[in-house]
């Protein structure tokens, strides 16, 4: 763990602390990673509901009438498809492709957009889009990271939780996004049909004076919502084969090696050129060096988790870089950039585990499905 | 958290039992209580040779794996075949039904250097 003293804290800090929380650094924050215990949390969000703190990911309010043409060129998904009070996953690329961040962009207004970015990238995110800010003052770019309180809302339970905590509020669509209750103020309460669960659910941002984000919590906790952490969050959305930053995503792989390409619009003529494209465009041409896939053990095995070699006819062909013990299948399940000819389902390879080899398959995403 | 009074401790968490010459190890209730829900059990093989202070056995969690020390050194005589099918025994009966290998003690002096049952409840802050 760093010095604690140069950890940041998420304003929900006592909330954990009372729900008997264990807490780790991640991304330079002290979070959160299980309460109960990773199992139990895993299953209160595959079946009713549970919470999760998202206080340490970033926030980023972009407005002005240059607005849209700034974030075309920023990010790989076509900003311009979102209708107002849409959401859509996309990513932020350096020269080379390599991934920066994933992150969701939400238009809320006619040319106001709201991000939503990963905790551990928030400085080295605002500085990558300061830096390409133009001078002209058509973009104001404000980081609201440190003003609100964040909570994800997560499984079946969490439209009906929802609707009797807010019983005013317009609740949005998947992927959509609504003002949670009136604003009064510039920093307004937003509530998003998103998630990283695979499950129905909301991101819920509050403004984090007054104690707005700890009342939610404590609402939602007398709502009977579960606390989850960190550990539930990573085996939920492995499970769906969510990619992590950090450790599915990184500089140095394109989102067209990590099967993100249908989040890049290289065929939309009406995308324009945008950080990275190029890369990606001659990685297309020229095929990709490696593919992230999911693996799956076909024998029982210990739970799989990152670098763990993957071996092929008796070779090392790539490590895992997520793996786990999937809470709802009862398997071991991981993904690992490989070469591209390994990457189709059904491909036999092994892990190994402690110099111990263990039979896998290659699988099709998600790994697990209702 | 449980800490019998029969057995002895290493600061590492685990706990052996000794019958004569041989000695059952496990790992202690505060142990399974810090690993959480545990998953996965791998026992060092019969026959093994173990050294005080090495790694013997590893246990995992969902969220991480752990090293299992042994307490004392010797050759491996028997390991716990329940846990590869329920590997859970080790968070519900860690002194009983969850221990892990039983060895043959090459010195059974070296059972004089692990903790008294006070000295552990100590350590673990009780």
């Amino acid at each position: 763990m760093s010095d604690p003293v140069t950890l940041k804290h998420t304003p929900l800090e006592a909330c954990h602390l009372a729900s008997g929380a264990r807490m780790v650094e991640f991304g330079g924050w002290l979070m959160p990673v299980q309460y109960t215990g990773i199992m139990d949390e895993h299953r209160a969000v595959r079946s009713s509901s549970g919470m999760f703190d998202i206080s340490h990911m970033g926030e980023v309010l972009v407005e002005g009438a240059g607005a849209l043409e700034w974030l075309e060129q920023l990010l790989t998904n076509r900003v311009g498809k979102l209708a107002l009070s849409r959401g859509q996953y996309t990513m932020m690329l350096n020269e080379k492709g390599g991934v920066i961040d994933d992150l969701i962009i939400y238009r809320t207004g006619e040319a106001a957009y709201f991000l939503v970015i990963n905790g551990a990238c928030r400085d080295l995110d605002l500085e990558w889009m300061r830096s390409r800010l133009p001078s002209d003052g058509s973009v104001i770019l404000r980081d609201l990271g440190d003003d609100y309180a964040a909570i994800a809302l997560q499984g079946p339970d969490s439209e009906k939780i929802l609707r009797s905590l807010y019983p005013s509020c317009e609740v949005p669509k998947r992927n959509g996004i609504a003002p949670l209750v009136a604003s009064d103020g510039s920093i307004p309460s937003l509530v998003a049909r998103t998630g990283y669960t695979g499950e129905d659910g909301f991101e819920l941002f509050v403004p984090v004076a007054q104690g707005n984000g700890e009342a939610l919590w404590q609402n939602l906790l007398a709502a009977g919502v579960k606390p989850c952490g960190l550990g539930a969050r990573d085996t939920l959305r492995l499970e769906m084969g969510y990619p992590l930053n950090g450790s599915d995503l990184s500089p140095d792989r394109t989102p067209l090696e990590a099967g993100l390409g249908k989040f890049a619009s290289l065929d939309d003529a009406a995308k324009g050129d945008f950080s990275g494209r190029k890369a990606l465009e001659t990685q297309r041409s020229k095929g990709l060096p490696s593919l992230l896939t999911p693996l799956k053990l076909t024998v029982t095995g210990p739970p799989l988790r990152s670098h763990y070699p993957v071996i092929s006819e008796g070779h090392s062909v790539g490590e895992t870089c997520s793996g786990a013990l999937s809470p709802s299948l009862g398997e071991g399940i991981a993904m690992a950039y490989l070469p591209p000819s390994l990457a189709t389902p059904g491909t036999g390879l092994e892990i190994e585990v402690r110099e111990r080899r263990y039979a896998a398959t290659v699988v099709a995403l998600p790994f697990y499905s209702k | 958290m449980n800490v019998p009074t029969d057995l002895r401790y290493a600061k590492t968490h685990e706990w052996i039992r000794s019958e004569g010459d041989t000695i059952t190890v496990g790992i202690t209730d505060h142990a399974q209580a810090e690993l959480t829900d545990i998953v996965y059990a791998e026992p060092p093989k019969v026959g093994a040779e173990v050294k005080a202070g090495a790694t013997a056995a590893v246990v995992e969690s969902v969220k991480a794996a752990s090293d299992i020390y042994s307490p004392l050194s010797g050759n491996v005589t028997e390991v716990n075949a329940e846990l590869a099918s329920n590997p859970a025994l080790l968070n519900t009966d860690p002194f009983g039904q969850g221990w892990i290998y039983r060895m043959k003690a090459s010195d059974v002096a070296e059972i004089d250097s692990l903790l008294t049952p006070e000295a552990y409840s100590a350590q673990i802050g009780q």
